[in-house]
């Protein structure tokens, strides 16, 4: 078996998600190659070559490929990526842009955001927000998969030696160009890698409100997160949304302050290791979650809880 | 400009449902069901593209049993022009879906198709994409932001770390995120209005259209149950069962 994984990168490094689909990738088992594309982007190369477990590393370096368009990206991966048993990628908004477009190239299905490897051609992903969890089979010849992060743990970063090899393949299309990107700056870890995340709904009433949670979030080292709610009210930009429609996290503690508990955000939070429920209403269904609830108003209990942590 | 609409049938986002003990699927009989909320925001954005005068005709598509009529009837009454109706089975694969649309592109002369980014049961996240592959149109996917001029489409996406922009050339696809527009309400009269509107009925067959697919469900299962766990009195307890108990801080 052969499996090709879609390097996540932003030209200057590697992005945690393609460690865990290289974990997903061995738990399938095969010869393990790599592809980064981009431009300028030799020591994401570099990086990828010294994960464990990866054989080879193919780079297609050309300014074509330096914003991710899926039209450029996928013409590419369908071409490198015909005769492997498997193509995986994170699926992260970059890998759910260009996979399927790959997988319809190619004439097969995509297996959208798998959580668990049963076999080389069956695998579990989430259905209905993750209230229901299906195991399908893939007869396809070959198997596009995407990889939901926080489902599979990180390969570690050293270890490989795989060999990093030039590819000369340039696809570019002008059917669409890259106009510009607005990335939220922040000195904190991301959403999706964080140990420790603490999230706002509508309870928290404004987005200055949210300072409080930052305050508590600088002593523990966690990332920021809202519920759909408090983006839709517009208190937060939607890049902190966890639930179906935005993130999924799976940190080792989840602090939810001011969040009822839709099944829309339960979605994107319940396979935490342990579930915090901040919260004055008492019969808000965060509390079925949660392994520690406290029935409280959070305008007293957040500033509280930054004094005596 | 034509604009073409894919709206799908699902179970009510609200509604809680239940995977069947014999592992064969969802229990849906007698759900409520209700047009995808991410295709309502394409039905939304199709019709202010052609109150702004930038479309002439919104077409909406459904591909289902004939149930799914009713979804285009709420499109229709939203202010669509026309609908299709695909007859095939409910739960037709991505794939098989993109293909559908494909032939209705081409058919139709289609310059723009707009599409919820994924329905809220399969959870797929597939078909704008694969669409774009087949007919070679250019995607702008997980839109918050769209803007139709001079035979392109300008979309500021929805991304990891923050917004992205990029600009098509039409003919496009493009998939919608939440925040692109909040839909409205049909009222009565556009509600009355859109049972005169013509719904076409097509077969996937007709259309030489296979509606196989390489993917096979072998079984759903209800996730493992997460339990509640205890209420605390207050930070102190908080603070001290999170070290010392969960060892978490």
């Amino acid at each position: 078996m052969s499996i090709l994984v879609i390097a996540e990168h932003d030209n200057a490094a590697l992005k945690p998600a393609t460690l865990n689909t290289i974990t997903a990738a061995s738990e399938i088992g095969g010869d393990i190659t790599v592809l980064v594309a981009g431009s300028g982007c030799d020591a994401v190369a570099q990086q990828a070559a010294a994960v464990n477990g990866v054989s080879k590393v193919l780079v297609a370096d050309n300014a074509a490929y330096e914003n991710q368009l899926p039209e450029n990206l996928a013409d590419l991966i369908a071409e490198v990526g015909k005769d492997s048993s498997h193509i995986l990628a994170p699926a992260s908004t970059s890998g759910k842009n260009f996979m399927p477009r790959v997988a319809a190239l190619l004439g097969v299905a995509q297996i959208s955001d798998i959580t668990a490897v049963k076999g080389a051609d069956t695998f579990v992903r989430p259905i209905y927000a993750g209230n229901a969890l299906a195991t399908v089979q893939s007869s396809d010849a070959v198997k596009v998969i995407t990889v939901r992060g926080t489902a599979f743990d990180e390969a570690a970063k050293e270890g490989g030696s795989g060999n990093v090899e030039a590819l000369d393949i340039v696809k570019s299309q002008d059917i669409a160009t890259f106009v510009g990107e607005e990335l939220t700056e922040s000195e904190r870890p991301e959403l999706t890698g964080a140990k420790i995340v603490i999230s706002g709904g509508r309870g928290m009433q404004n987005g200055e409100n949210f300072a409080m949670l930052e305050k508590v979030a600088d002593k523990l080292g966690a990332a920021i997160g809202a519920s759909r709610a408090a983006v839709d009210a517009g208190f937060v930009p939607n890049d902190m949304q966890v639930g179906q429609t935005g993130k999924i996290v799976a940190p080792d503690l989840y602090i939810a302050v001011g969040i009822s508990g839709a099944i829309q955000h339960l979605a994107g939070m319940k396979d935490s290791k342990v579930i915090v429920a901040i919260n004055k209403d008492e019969e808000a269904p965060i509390f079925q979650v949660a392994d520690y609830g406290l029935v409280a108003d959070l305008f007293q209990a957040i500033p509280e809880l930054e004094e005596k942590l | 400009m034509k604009i073409l609409v894919a709206v799908k049938r699902v179970v009510d986002a609200y509604v809680k449902i239940r995977v069947k003990s014999d592992g064969s699927g969802v229990d849906l009989a007698n759900a409520k069901m209700a047009v995808n909320p991410f295709c309502e925001i394409a039905i939304e954005e199709a019709i202010r593209l052609k109150e702004k005068g930038v479309a002439d005709e919104v077409i909406a598509v459904s591909i289902g049993e004939k149930s799914c009529q009713e979804q285009i009837r709420t499109a229709l009454a939203l202010g669509a022009d026309r609908g299709i109706h695909v007859d095939a089975a409910a739960d037709v694969q991505p794939l098989a879906v993109a293909r559908v649309l494909q032939k209705l592109v081409e058919k139709e002369g289609i310059d723009l198709v707009l599409l919820g980014k994924q329905s809220i049961d399969s959870d797929n996240n597939q078909v704008g994409q694969m669409l774009g592959a087949l007919t070679g149109m250019p995607q702008g996917t997980f839109a918050c932001k769209l803007e139709v001029a001079d035979g392109k489409a300008v979309v500021t996406r929805e991304v990891d770390g923050g917004e992205q922009t990029v600009s098509l050339k039409l003919p496009a696809v493009v998939t919608t995120d939440l925040r692109l527009n909040e839909p409205r309400y049909a009222s009565l009269p556009n509600i009355m209005k859109a049972k005169k509107k013509q719904i076409d009925t097509v077969t996937p067959d007709e259309l030489g259209v296979d509606v196989s697919s390489g993917l096979k469900v072998v079984s759903v299962e209800a996730p493992p149950a997460r339990s509640a766990g205890i209420k605390v009195e207050s930070i102190d307890e908080l603070i001290s069962k999170l070290k010392t108990e969960a060892k978490v801080i």
